[in-house]
């Protein structure tokens, strides 16, 4: 097995990859990251040295779940670019088979010339140019005000390609309502690969004391940047739209946002991934988070006889389709399992108050366990979703698999709902109770 | 006056010796390993024996990667089920866990461990094969937890392994001393089973090593060896009446309670002399075979017993009476044993001292001795240059078990003086990869 790849022609022993953040500030911590594991690391991102605050971070603590999602108000790197460059060059000495990926974010036609340089002489194997920053940077005309703005970032890409000789990824906001633009803007520029998603523009939460929003700087807050394990399902929306695209589709692309276990890892790269990157899970657990997702993914690939990543890479992408290709003649109900059921009647309340009125509870003192009405039961999985015990409610197959019909056929067709009250609506004639029924427990 | 019916089948039997850490279901898996915190540099891997990763490990199960989870446990213990039910995890890694500092419950470890290692057995997920044959042959003396993983070690290292073994069946202690509500016999007899067949481990069983020739003939044939042979039979306590029929050791008793189940007829009055976790074991193994009353006698105060005090409790909890500061001076009865003679004791500035005219008897239908274990030494003897220190146990270098001889190896009970199955099984693996750097390969 080798999990090697070779990204847009960056080298690195395993697609583990930290983002450009606080876990790589220094190199101190990225060559106790490659000590521990990782296989590349993308440099907190250098430019002309910033001043941050105190009071940087907020999170999303969802019951006991600490940093569900995490949230920050820091800008590029503080420090120095020539010491940056001088670690950049040692951590090269000992780790010369690890991938270093500059992160850079600088304005002027001028300064993107020198940094490129500054950081090739250094010896660092690839570029990531930093157009994602919401906070701070944005307000400077850089990071995600590039990002947004899919011309501009068209032009810089330019002026970097013209300069690197070394492979370059661009990495994207989300903060915008349609990913591929900026995607085809940086593939038209010349980019060699993408790498997604940046933070998301958030505010985590509001101090009731001083009613500013967290992390509080003196009374006052900023909206800050949403990353962790909330925002893995928006990044790897936008990495698939990307990796489908059929103009974008063959250029590398670097996942970001949320990965901590190596189901995330394998989930990126079955939708097209080629590395993946992350920060939060490294600052919540530190660089030995990585041996989980190593362990994981190797045991997925040997019970999946794959030798490497590239076996399976974008495997989930053509059962990624459009709603009206779905068939309609699927059809799944609820079933519990008695057996395991616990009585807590949560599935009763979500699908009489939530859904479709499809479980009862069988009159009697005492019986708590739900019973589905088969008829009633649409088959939307909430039930099933909300049921605390494993395995007890599964979603059941019903049709016989040998209909199949989809939206965009009955379009075709003439045969989809034209009207307001049209015969053919989904829900003609599906039992809801009468309208009264909701009062029947007042007597 | 213990609580449990006298058990007349497996049934019963195995009602009456409930299995005190049962297997986790998928859900309380989940919760539970979603509880642990992953702590660096964790306080409940620093407590283990053999440094299992445990938030690694923990973390795979929460992650459905079971068989991953596995493989961490057995990379560092190859008796990573049995441990998971028979350590003492309170006073090893749960009694560390951090949750311990918040007054919340700790991570149950071993539980969590028993859930992916029992994953692997049950299915049989292969998980490890033998290393190319190095052309090394080692003997393996006994077949304890300490051999069982010296041999797994050794075998993926590409050693060929030959494991001589008295009894009929291997394994040892585990199956034959450790209390049967900590483990059943099939389980252990099942992890063992899922090694052998992956290591194609070579037991020779009902074959002692009792003589100078087989000695000779063992260094000849082999390269090393390794000697796993625990410690021996109950010691003798030089008690007068000791030789009586219904006088037995408390390991042979257990071993007779593991192989025999409710077909082992226990008396209804049992006295258990001793006050460390085997007496306990003991004790509490004898009122749940349905004794009716169980006294565990114990010649210093309460709090100078070297049983863990969960073991008490649980001893306590089965119904057993104890019996602090009495010495037994004597078995008394005509033939037969009918009771014990103990003499009350009081520590004076650390001293036991005998209170004049306390004599007093306890009556009785059987004698448990649970006071040590005789060493082996009159078989190490037979082992030239072997050093044993003045409690009989093999001396050894411990970077990598190697003895005073240099072709012998030990690790376990027989290097420890008795301690617990997964000190065993990590002396065991030190010692195989100090044979393999002894022998260069
Ligand atoms: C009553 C009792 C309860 C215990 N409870 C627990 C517990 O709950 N948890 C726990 O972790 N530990 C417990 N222990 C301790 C644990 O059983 C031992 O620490 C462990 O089994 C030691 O392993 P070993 O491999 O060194 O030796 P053993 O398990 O003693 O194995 C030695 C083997 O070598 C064989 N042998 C000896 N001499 C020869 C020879 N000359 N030739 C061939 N074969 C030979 C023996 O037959 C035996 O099979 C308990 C021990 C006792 C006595
Ligand atoms: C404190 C903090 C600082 C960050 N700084 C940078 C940065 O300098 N450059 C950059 O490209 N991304 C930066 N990011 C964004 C991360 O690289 C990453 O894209 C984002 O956090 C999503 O990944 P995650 O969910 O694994 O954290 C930062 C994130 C955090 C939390
Ligand atoms: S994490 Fe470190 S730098 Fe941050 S507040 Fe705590 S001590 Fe200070
Ligand atoms: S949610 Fe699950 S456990 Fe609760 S009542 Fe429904 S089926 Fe039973
Ligand atoms: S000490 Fe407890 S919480 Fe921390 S890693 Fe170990 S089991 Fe988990």
């Amino acid at each position: 097995m080798d999990l090697s790849i070779d990204f847009a022609g960056i080298k690195s022993p395993n697609p583990f990859w930290l983002a450009s953040a606080p876990p790589t500030n220094s190199g101190y911590q990225v060559m106790k990251a490659f000590d521990a594991g990782w296989g590349g690391a993308v440099w907190k991102t250098l430019g002309v040295p910033v001043i941050n605050v105190s009071s940087r971070y907020g999170s999303i603590n969802y019951r006991n779940t600490r940093m569900a999602g995490f949230n920050n108000i820091e800008l590029i790197t503080d420090r120095p670019l020539a010491d940056n460059l001088r670690e950049i060059e040692e951590v090269k000495k000992y780790f010369p088979n690890h991938a270093v990926i500059a992160s850079l974010m600088v304005e002027t036609k001028e300064e993107w010339i020198q940094i490129i340089k500054d950081v090739e002489n250094a010896g660092a194997d690839g570029i990531e140019l930093n157009f994602g920053c919401p906070h701070g940077m944005c307000e400077r005309g850089m990071g995600s005000a590039v990002g947004q703005e899919p011309a501009v970032l068209k032009t810089i890409v330019e002026w970097v390609m013209e300069a690197a000789n070394i492979p370059v990824i661009t990495k994207l906001t989300p903060n915008i309502s349609h990913i591929v633009d900026p995607g085809l803007a940086a593939v038209q520029g010349g980019t060699d690969a993408l790498s997604l998603i940046n933070t998301i523009k958030s505010i985590v939460g509001i101090d009731l004391e001083t009613y500013a929003p967290y992390p509080v700087v003196d009374g006052k807050g900023t909206n800050g940047g949403y990353c962790g394990p909330a925002v893995k399902p928006i990044a790897m929306e936008m990495i698939k739209e990307l990796a489908q695209h059929p103009e974008i589709k063959n250029t590398p692309i670097s996942g970001i946002g949320g990965v901590e276990t190596w189901r995330d890892v394998v989930e990126f790269i079955l939708l097209g991934a080629g590395s993946v990157q992350v920060c939060t899970a490294a600052m919540h657990y530190g660089f030995g988070i990585v041996r989980e997702m190593e362990a994981g993914l190797k045991q997925f690939m040997r019970e999946k006889g794959y030798e490497t990543i590239y076996d399976f890479k974008g495997k989930a992408l053509p059962n990624i389709t459009e709603w009206k290709h779905l068939n309609l003649k699927h059809k799944v109900v609820a079933e519990i399992d008695e057996t395991k059921c616990v009585g807590c009647d949560l599935c009763y309340i979500a699908c009489d108050d939530g859904a479709h009125q499809a479980i009862r509870i069988p009159e009697g003192i005492g019986n708590r366990i739900p019973e589905i009405i088969d008829e009633n039961c649409v088959g939307c999985n909430l039930c099933s979703l909300v049921c605390p015990v494993e395995e007890c409610i599964t979603m059941v197959k019903r049709d016989d698999g040998t209909q199949h019909v989809t939206w965009n056929e009955k379009t075709i067709a003439g045969e989809v709902p034209t009207s307001f009250d049209d015969d053919r609506a989904g829900g003609k004639g599906h039992f809801v109770p009468t309208v009264q029924d909701a009062l029947k427990h007042r007597k | 006056m213990s609580e449990y019916k006298k058990p007349t089948s497996t049934t019963e039997f195995e009602k009456n010796f409930k299995i005190k850490k049962p297997l986790m279901n998928q859900t309380e898996a989940f919760y539970e390993s979603s509880r642990c915190l992953y702590c660096y540099d964790a306080p409940c891997v620093q407590a283990c024996p053999t440094g299992i990763d445990i938030p690694l490990f923990i973390k795979q199960i929460n992650t459905q990667n079971l068989t991953g989870s596995a493989r961490t446990i057995f990379e560092s213990n190859w008796l990573g089920n049995a441990c998971g039910k028979i350590c003492p995890t309170g006073v090893l890694c749960e009694g560390a866990c951090v949750y311990n500092h918040q007054d919340v419950p700790p991570i149950q470890i071993g539980r969590l461990q028993n859930f992916a290692t029992t994953h692997v057995i049950k299915n049989d997920i292969k998980l490890f094969k033998p290393g190319a044959d190095n052309g090394k042959k080692i003997a393996i003396i006994g077949s304890g937890p300490a051999s069982i993983a010296c041999a797994c070690e050794l075998r993926v290292m590409g050693f060929a392994v030959d494991i001589y073994e008295a009894k009929a069946k291997p394994s040892g202690l585990t199956v034959y001393g450790i209390a049967a509500y900590k483990i059943t016999n099939d389980e252990v007899v099942d992890e063992v089973a899922y090694l052998e067949k992956q290591m194609q481990l070579n037991f020779i069983l009902n074959t002692p090593i009792t003589t100078k020739e087989q000695l000779d003939k063992i260094e000849n044939d082999y390269d090393a060896v390794f000697l796993g042979v625990g410690i021996g039979p109950t010691a003798s306590l030089n008690l007068e009446g000791e030789e009586k029929d219904n006088v037995v050791g408390a390991v042979e008793f257990i071993e007779e309670v593991r192989m025999k189940q409710h077909t082992l007829a226990v008396p209804p009055k049992v006295v258990v002399i001793g006050g460390g976790n085997t007496a306990m074991d003991a004790a509490s193994q004898a009122a749940r075979l349905g004794a009716d009353e169980v006294t565990l006698a114990y010649r210093r105060s309460k709090d100078r017993m070297g049983a863990y005090g969960f073991e008490y409790d649980l001893a306590i909890s089965a119904g057993v009476d104890s019996l602090f500061e009495a010495q037994p001076v004597a078995i008394v009865g005509n033939g037969k044993a009918t009771g014990v003679k103990f003499i009350k004791t009081k520590s004076v500035d650390g001293k036991l001292e005998y209170i004049d005219g306390s004599e007093f008897t306890v009556d009785c239908d059987l004698v448990i001795k649970a006071t040590g274990q005789a060493k082996m030494a009159s078989f190490l003897n037979l082992i030239d240059g072997l050093e044993l220190d003045s409690r009989k146990r093999i001396v050894v270098n411990k970077e990598n078990y190697q003895t005073k001889n240099p072709k012998y190896f030990a690790g376990g009970d027989a290097v420890n003086g008795g301690a617990e199955v997964v000190n065993a099984a990590y002396e065991g693996k030190v010692a195989a990869n100090g044979i393999a750097v002894f022998l260069k390969v």
